[in-house]
């Protein structure tokens, strides 16, 4: 009687890159739903044409680079990716925006550099950021939060779709009358004004803990965010790092001058601080590798993100500060190999 | 997912041990013939001391240590040599060498060895150390590394700690938990002998937490031998908890050099089984031809651990077993992390034989397709010598010596937790197993190619020298002759 | 605006600074070092130089191809395209057959009448002998480099294969 052989060792987890992928899509479904909430169904369509461009570009990028498109195409990164990037894209901007952010990611940022695995910058942060340079005023037109006495501009399921194929707005509106700057671009703004912070943070934009609306999102996407570390997806350190990061730079500033710079709960309840901590900087293809360096990865991309907003041009620095330490990875990883067992350090 | 917590190095796995652990240690029928290969401990092969068609008796020594490291081997029946002669043996995927077949002729003559010694206290250490080298002892943890090597690496004079393992973290296998739970006092007798050959200071008995039984037996057992310096501790049941190294760290907070021994920090980690086998060889006079295989697995009808003469063939103890499931699919020599996988059922039990799982489709799934490195961390979270797997991977396609080299891949113990954990289902242990001896190599051409070039460097400098000095030499003999003119 | 983007400009120069920095080797190994560590030491002059060094030497002045060495074989031969940067192409002919094994020389003891003329052709100083004496390889420094086989004018050294390393 003879039997087949195959290596050591004889089980393993029955974990797949699918089921990692799938969970992140799950805990993303709070955040998406309160962002519906808010803004209305805009979001849903960027995310149907963001999710449908990426999976052509990915069939497109894998049969141009033989290799099997099924299970790739099962993985679910490309969704991933998709779906990122369409939650930070304003609810009403126009199809081709997502549809080319997306198809850049894919197709360059990430099957450029060899797929899967391989790709060294964050692939939806590549195709935001592409998107931010190229097209930055449409990239500003978002919508007021719901619950700010705006109702009239209020558009239906039909109205929001017709918008976003078409680029305009139905005729009873303009897109002064419906759009609203985020509350981190109000609040630079007013600054700019010679208002002072409080002054600043009187506006209806904001609420309670940051932006209106925004912080429930936030809320919504902590609870995700703890629910992936909870399942095991994600490790603590990167988001541990990169929120205490802005909270200590935040809270430095606002020490020194709580006149001109908000303080650090405002930081982490707006913009995409909380979904750029739990599920954008662990996207562990384009982070630090050992543990250490992960922490490293996060507290650069806190600093760099809270000096970005504060002093940079853009709305949020989330997107510039992860790609600036995708470039920094070789080098951390370098100065961060741990200990190995019976090794001095 | 089946491991049910990762933690920092190492993995909690389900232990598959219930069903081979419900009946006592039974006594393995006897076979007609015996192969007992001569190579079946880690070091030298053994050299023969019978020919073909000798008569030899039980327990009588059929080969003798080659000088280095290597062991004794004796003869498990009485009956007669009938071949020396390459044989397949469970190595890896079954390939054959040198073993002395004996055709058994049931009637167990024994061949008196040293007589027995009741009170070990009355010899030397140093004659301890010798007399249990002659019993062919080798660890039976499945390294099988001699024993008497390993009592000659530490010093007498540094008055080591002994460890005794008794954490079986691989699953599957239960020889030793069944082991302390019958024959406690055995393993208790051995570490005494043990510690009075090494002059050690106390004992530590290392016991996984969830085996109460063994945990109670080994309490009742040194009670009984009212020891002082034998103690109990209680480690997490973590694979791979059990390896030497490991445990180590656990038991006594410290590591052993990466490139030393345990008894260079003052430690001397044996086997509980090899401590029983000393006690029976002490005792009783009876050297190493027996041990506890257990045989489990959803491929055989009725799992439970057997007392095998060693050379028994592997087919024996499954009809003992009841024979096959038709279930079965694979059969493995150990564990189901590190286990050696096998063609074929027509082998000899060895002295570092475990466990035989024979495995059906329940007991291993098959991998699904494998899929690039998404870089999750899993692996090097659960890697218990802490290096990064993931880079390993990374830096074997292209080979990159250097990086390899710093990123520690001699230091992998192929344990196989890596593996376990990644979702891109990339089988790294055998990725690592097989660039380990390239790595080997490279760094010793480099190695070579240095020392070749400083000789180089330095015979040119030096025919430079002697070029230098003939010419100073020609020069001056030449001067003489125009200084008047100058 | 200005200022964002100078700010952002020079965090992305000083990380790409920092990268570029540390990722490529340090600057105070020259280019012949390098190509140096990369070559076997064989020393047997099979690549028409006088040795590796010089060979390396060539390279790093452009004036050898990256394919002239037989004992290093493709793996030899990869590695230096990979650091000069050009395609990686098989040991030409010309320079001789890449072999199979290692192999050392081995004097046949018997037959040797001491003339030394081995020792002053072995570039690494693997033989032992004194004049009129038998002469010895020692085959853990020998770099199977031949060089001593054609001066010997009894014909008394052969080539072996290796011992392995034993570690
Ligand atoms: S577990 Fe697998 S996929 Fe995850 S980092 Fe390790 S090798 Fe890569
Ligand atoms: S097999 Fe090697 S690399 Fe993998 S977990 Fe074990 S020691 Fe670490
Ligand atoms: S051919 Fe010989 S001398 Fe030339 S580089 Fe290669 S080993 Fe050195
Ligand atoms: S002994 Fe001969 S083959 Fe060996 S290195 Fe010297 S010259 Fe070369
Ligand atoms: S050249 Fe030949 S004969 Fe002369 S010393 Fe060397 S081996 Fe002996």
């Amino acid at each position: 009687m003879t039997f087949p052989t195959t290596p050591a060792p004889h089980v393993v987890a029955h974990d797949s890159v699918g089921r990692v992928m799938r969970i992140v899509i799950y805990a993303l479904l709070p955040t998406v739903l309160l962002h519906v909430a808010f803004f209305g169904v805009g979001l849903l369509v960027q995310i149907t044409l963001g999710v449908a461009t990426a999976l052509v570009s990915e069939a497109l990028a894998l049969r141009l680079r033989r290799k099997p498109v099924e299970p790739f195409l099962k993985d679910g990164s490309a969704i991933v990716t998709a779906m990122l990037l369409a939650l930070c894209l304003p609810p009403l901007a126009p199809w081709w925006l997502v549809v080319s952010g997306t198809a850049f990611a894919i197709l360059l940022a990430k099957h450029l550099y060899g797929g899967l695995g391989a790709n060294p910058f964050n692939p939806a942060m590549v195709g935001y950021a592409v998107l931010l340079v190229s097209f930055p005023v449409q990239l500003l037109q978002w919508l007021p939060p719901a619950g700010m006495d705006m109702e009239q501009v209020k558009l239906s399921i039909g109205e929001t779709v017709q918008t976003i194929l078409t680029g305009s707005l139905p005729s009873r509106l303009t897109w002064d009358a419906v759009t609203s700057p985020t509350p981190l671009e109000a609040l630079r703004t007013n600054l700019k004004m010679g208002m002072t912070m409080a002054e600043a943070q009187a506006a209806p934009i904001f609420g309670t803990l940051g932006g209106r609306g925004w912080e429930w999102i936030n809320l919504a996407t902590l609870a995700g965010g703890l629910a992936l570390l909870g399942l095991r997806i994600i490790r603590w350190h990167i988001p541990v790092a990169m929120l205490s990061a802005i909270v200590i730079s935040a809270s430095l500033m606002y020490m020194v001058d709580p006149g001109t710079y908000a303080g650090p709960i405002f930081h982490l309840t707006s913009g995409a601080s909380l979904l750029g901590a739990f599920f954008i900087a662990t996207d562990p293809i384009s982070a630090a590798t050992s543990d250490r360096g992960r922490l490293i990865y996060g507290a650069g991309i806190g600093v760099l993100t809270y000096v970005i907003r504060t002093w940079g041009g853009y709305p949020d620095g989330v997107a510039f500060a992860v790609l600036l330490m995708n470039l920094s990875v070789p080098l951390i990883d370098r100065y961060t190999i741990p200990r190995i067992y019976g090794h001095a350090r | 997912m089946t491991a049910s917590e990762l933690l920092t190095g190492g993995l909690r796995l389900e232990a598959h041990k219930q069903r081979s652990t419900k009946a006592p240690i039974r006594i393995a029928s006897l076979a007609e013939r015996y192969v007992i290969p001569l190579d079946q401990h880690s070091g030298l092969s053994a050299v023969p001391l019978v020919k073909p068609s000798d008569r030899v008796r039980m327990w009588q020594p059929i080969a003798q240590p080659a000088p280095g490291i290597s062991a004794w081997l004796h003869s498990p029946v009485s009956g007669e040599v009938v071949a020396i002669e390459p044989r397949p043996a469970p190595h890896r995927l079954g390939a054959p060498t040198l073993s002395i077949v004996i055709a058994n002729d049931g009637r167990d003559e024994r061949f008196e060895n040293a007589a027995a010694i009741v009170s070990f206290e009355q010899i030397s250490p140093t004659e301890a150390c010798e007399h249990i080298g002659r019993a062919g002892i080798v660890g039976l943890g499945g390294a099988a590394f001699p024993t008497a090597n390993k009592l000659e690496s530490s010093l007498c004079e540094n008055g080591p700690q002994l460890l005794l393992n008794g954490a079986e973290c691989e699953p599957y296998i239960s020889c030793d938990e069944m082991l302390m739970r019958e024959r406690a006092e055995d393993i208790v007798f051995g570490g005494r002998a043990l510690l009075h050959a090494l002059c050690a200071r106390n004992c530590t008995i290392a016991i996984e937490e969830d085996v109460p039984e063994a945990q109670a037996a080994l309490l009742r057992a040194i009670e009984k031998a009212g020891d002082s310096r034998i103690r109990i501790k209680v480690v997490p049941a973590i694979y791979p908890a059990g390896g030497e190294r490991q445990l180590i760290a656990t038991v006594f907070g410290v590591e052993v050099p990466h490139d030393g021994l345990p008894a260079d920090i003052g430690i001397v980690c044996q086997n509980v089984g090899t401590a029983a086998a000393i006690a029976r060889w002490i005792r009783d006079g009876q050297p190493l031809v027996s041990r506890i295989v257990t045989v489990t697995g959803d491929g055989v009808t009725e799992a439970g651990n057997w007392e095998a003469r060693i050379g028994t063939p592997f087919s024996s103890l499954i009809v003992d077993s009841g024979g096959y499931t038709e279930r079965m699919a694979r059969l493995i020599m150990g564990g189901s992390m590190m286990g050696i996988p096998l063609p074929h059922d027509d082998l000899p039990v060895v002295k570092a034989t475990n466990c035989i799982i024979a495995a059906s489709a329940l007991d291993l799934q098959p991998r699904s397709a494998e899929m690039p490195c998404i870089r999750c961390g899993n692996c090097s979270q659960a890697c218990p010598a802490f290096l990064l797997p993931q880079q390993l991977h990374w830096y074997l396609q292209p080979f990159d010596g250097d990086q390899l080299a710093r990123h520690g891949l001699l230091d992998c113990i192929e344990c196989g937790c890596c593996d376990y954990v990644c979702p891109s289902q990339i089988p790294l242990v055998e990725r690592f197993r097989e660039a380990k001896p390239l790595l080997t190599r490279e760094l010793d051409a480099r190695l070579t190619a240095d020392a070749a070039r400083a000789r180089f460097i330095a015979r040119n400098e030096r025919l430079a020298r002697l070029e230098a000095e003939h010419r100073a030499k020609l020069a001056a003999k030449r001067r003489p002759r125009n200084e008047p003119t100058s | 605006m200005i200022t964002a983007l100078v700010t952002i400009m020079v965090l992305a120069a000083l990380a790409g600074l920092a990268t570029v920095v540390t990722a490529g080797a340090p600057e105070e190994i020259s280019l012949a070092d390098r190509i140096d560590a990369l070559l076997p030491q064989t020393q047997c002059r099979r690549c028409t130089f006088a040795g590796c060094r010089p060979y390396a030497e060539a390279i790093a002045q452009g004036a050898a191809d990256i394919n002239q060495c037989p004992p290093g074989g493709e793996r030899t031969a990869k590695a230096l395209a990979r650091l000069m940067g050009v395609a990686p192409k098989p040991v030409g002919k010309e320079f001789g057959v890449v072999p199979d094994h290692p192999a050392v020389a081995f004097i046949e003891e018997e037959a040797c009448i001491g003339c030394t003329k081995c020792i002053q052709a072995c570039p690494v100083d693997a033989i032992v002998g004194a004049s009129r004496h038998m002469h010895t390889v020692i085959a853990a420094d020998c770099t199977g480099c031949e060089l001593c086989i054609p001066p010997c004018p009894v014909d008394c050294i052969i080539m072996r294969p290796a011992p392995t390393v034993a570690r």
